[in-house]
């Protein structure tokens, strides 16, 4: 069924048709939508779900490990500060192996205070364990809840999926809602190896001495990588029964491209028409759409960019005393390669301004102008 | 002979990691026979967390699920609701916390939790500090009180936090002090509180001689002074607003005996015992007044 709705409500009815089983979060902008449609949901008994109406996002993600561990499918929605204040619970998601699904809507961290978009607030979890998808279009966002399970449930690692703030959560597209049936087919019950259990009782997460620990860690680092081919494989199938599918990257107009743009996010929307306009005038460039960001699939970005002649990053994120952080991790994927391609990393957007059109045109013509960048990070609108 | 009528099951396994004498190793043996083997417990960083034993080994025979130190509340809130959403409601979930997890970094989850009548058991084992790491003060550092953070010279000036008065103005339906001095009594709570639906809180005293400087073998003897001099009083709140008096000792013994037996309260001159004596009394005549109410 085709409608009419917001990233926002994407995200909501994309838990509801996943039959989520406990919800708990904690309103904020840009992310109140999600759950005030959620409630309703719970309201009306269309989904049947417990929803823990927390005091906190700390509280949020404390209530969504502990029904999880219970063996319940978890869910809950955050932004920028309330994903912030989860932080150690992120972490106590992952090492406890608990496939919960996280949409996080991508929001400035203040001070001062921002709710628009950039990627810092995800991206400073990236070390946590978690997955993360990072989608352009709402229907993408659906999607990503429910394969966000069927990909966290086979692996035990919990995974977030990020969407930009208004750009998506406010904006409406056509979205084409799939039917309780075929979401029925494609994400069996979550039926956990292992969970709490008065008939066979274990203490979860006690003591682990340095014997222990490191494998332990090992096997979480031996899951990320399995976790690649496991997304590639439910977004096979997702498009067997859906009819649509993502990868963990996209390369758009790159088979014979000289200059690869790097881009996440909604950003690429806007990059697409930037390519399909430079294409017009002839001019070899293309697209690359990073989708999924942890596990990082190096292998197939390299496969894309090593055909390249130079590569352009568009972050809209910084690690602060080094740079844009998707810049820095695709520079780490092609260090051992013999072919040395120039890496030019571009910072804009940051806080919600507008990426433009313009803006990226203005980035490839400094590609093509320059055999390498002037600077470690090129700033782009910045007005000081 | 029986001394008291305990049930005999014990769902706590020796070997366990706790010191000498520890009060907080009593209480879970005593808690946990009274909910039985159908329980969950959640226990955030504290003593109990190090106590239960290293992986791959638990003292305890039901299942436990460690969580942060700030989220005893809210992990106990999510168990439940996984529970629950499986049609499991019959489980006891049992969020078990030191007075650290529960006065200080734990109350914010602790008060949502309350607010919103978890289903659960929460349990404070009050020791009094920061024990796990090493003897710290916490809100719950009684007035005069030596901790690592509060040394003699600059003891804890400030008293006790009322945790129970906080809690019972949740109008949860139940709020009950116990002590591991009074085993029957503790047990006959736990079993009152399994049977209620709703958030109860049960704020158990639980002596630590590591960090009290006192006897490992004065456990008990110090748990059943704390409530003969009502420096511990043992009462229950229903609903928030029925104060019932457990404990009335015939003569109040005078709070120095108690004090006297504790290291960390060496330092104490004779002007500073008769406040704390003083402040005692005024607590006391206090909680008569609220349980005569009823
Ligand atoms: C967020 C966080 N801060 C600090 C700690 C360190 N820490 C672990 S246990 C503990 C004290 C626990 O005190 P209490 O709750 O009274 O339990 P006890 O150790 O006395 O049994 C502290 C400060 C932690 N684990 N997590
Ligand atoms: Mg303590």
């Amino acid at each position: 069924m085709k409608k009419v709705i917001t990233g926002n409500h994407a995200v909501s009815y994309g838990a509801l048709l996943s039959r989520v089983e406990v919800i708990a979060a904690y309103p904020i902008t840009p992310q109140t939508q999600v759950v005030e449609l959620l409630s309703e949901f719970c309201a009306e008994g269309k989904l049947k779900a417990k929803f823990v109406k927390v005091e906190s996002e700390h509280s949020a993600m404390a209530t969504c490990i502990g029904a999880s561990a219970a063996g319940a499918r978890a869910f809950t929605a955050t932004s920028a500060q309330g994903l912030a204040l989860m932080h150690e619970l992120l972490h106590w998601a992952a090492g406890g192996r608990l496939p919960i699904v996280l949409a996080n809507i991508n929001r400035a961290m203040a001070p001062g205070w921002s709710i628009w978009t950039d990627q810092n607030d995800s991206l400073s979890q990236r070390d946590t364990g978690w997955m993360q998808i990072y989608c352009e279009s709402n229907q993408e966002v659906l999607d990503s809840v429910i394969q966000g399970y069927k990909i966290a449930e086979q692996v035990y690692i919990p995974l977030m999926l990020v969407l930009d703030a208004f750009v998506l959560s406010h904006t409406s597209e056509i979205v084409d809602i799939p039917s309780q049936e075929q979401v029925d087919r494609y994400l069996p019950p979550f039926k956990p190896k292992y969970k709490l259990d008065v008939n066979d009782p274990h203490a979860f997460g006690g003591l682990l001495g340095p014997d222990h620990y490191m494998e332990i860690r090992y096997l979480l680092q031996k899951d990320m990588e399995r976790a690649m081919e496991i997304t590639k494989k439910a977004d096979i199938e997702f498009k067997e029964i859906f009819g649509r599918s993502y990868g963990v990257i996209e390369a758009y107009k790159c088979e014979d491209a000289e200059i690869i743009m790097v881009t996440s996010g909604t950003v690429t929307s806007t990059a697409r028409t930037v390519i399909d306009k430079l294409r017009e005038r002839d001019k070899r460039v293309g697209l690359l759409k990073i989708r999924m960001f942890r596990p990082f699939p190096s292998k197939d970005i390299k496969n894309v960019l090593l055909k390249a002649k130079k590569v352009l990053v568009v972050d809209r994120n910084i690690s602060y005393g080094l740079g844009g952080i998707f810049f820095e991790e695709i520079k780490s994927v092609l260090y051992y390669e013999d072919k040395h391609i120039p890496i030019f990393g571009f910072i804009t957007g940051l806080g919600g301004r507008d990426v433009t059109p313009n803006i990226l045109e203005e980035m490839i013509e400094y590609v093509e102008t320059h055999d390498k960048p002037e600077e470690p990070i090129l700033w782009k609108g910045v007005k000081l | 002979m029986k001394i008291f009528n305990l049930p005999e099951k014990e769902n706590m396994r020796p070997g366990h990691l706790a010191c000498q004498g520890c009060g907080a190793a009593l209480a879970m043996r005593y808690t946990l026979k009274a909910l039985g083997e159908k329980t969950i417990v959640t226990i955030p960083a504290c003593c109990w967390s190090v106590i239960d034993g290293p992986f791959p080994y638990s003292s305890l025979k039901v299942p436990l699920f460690h969580c942060a130190f700030e989220t005893a509340a809210a992990s106990a809130a999510g168990i439940r609701a996984g529970l629950d959403i499986k049609g499991l409601e019959d489980i006891n979930v049992l969020a078990w916390a030191g007075d650290g997890g529960t006065f200080d970094i734990g109350i914010q989850a602790l008060s949502g939790a309350a607010e919103r009548n978890e289903n659960i058991i929460y349990v404070c084992y009050d020791n009094e500090a920061y024990m796990n790491t090493g003897i710290q003060r916490s809100s719950a550092t009684p007035y005069g009180a030596w901790t690592t953070t509060t040394p003699v010279k600059h003891y804890k000036n400030r008293p006790k936090k009322d945790i129970v008065a906080i809690m019972a103005a949740h109008r949860i339906p139940y709020v009950a002090t116990a002590s591991v001095g009074y085993p029957d009594d503790l047990i006959r709570k736990v079993e009152k509180a399994k049977n209620i639906k709703g958030t109860k809180f049960i704020h158990i005293y639980a002596p630590c001689p590591t960090g009290w400087k006192c006897k490992p073998d004065d456990t008990i003897k110090i748990s059943r002074l704390a409530v003969e001099t009502a420096v511990f009083p043992l009462y229950e709140i229903e609903n928030g607003y029925k104060y019932i008096l457990n404990i009335k000792p015939e003569v109040k013994k005078p709070v120095t005996e108690y004090l006297k037996m504790q290291g960390r309260f060496r330092h104490l001159t004779e002007k500073e015992i008769e406040m704390i004596q003083k402040e005692v009394d005024f607590q006391w005549k206090r909680l008569l007044e609220k349980c005569n109410q009823n």
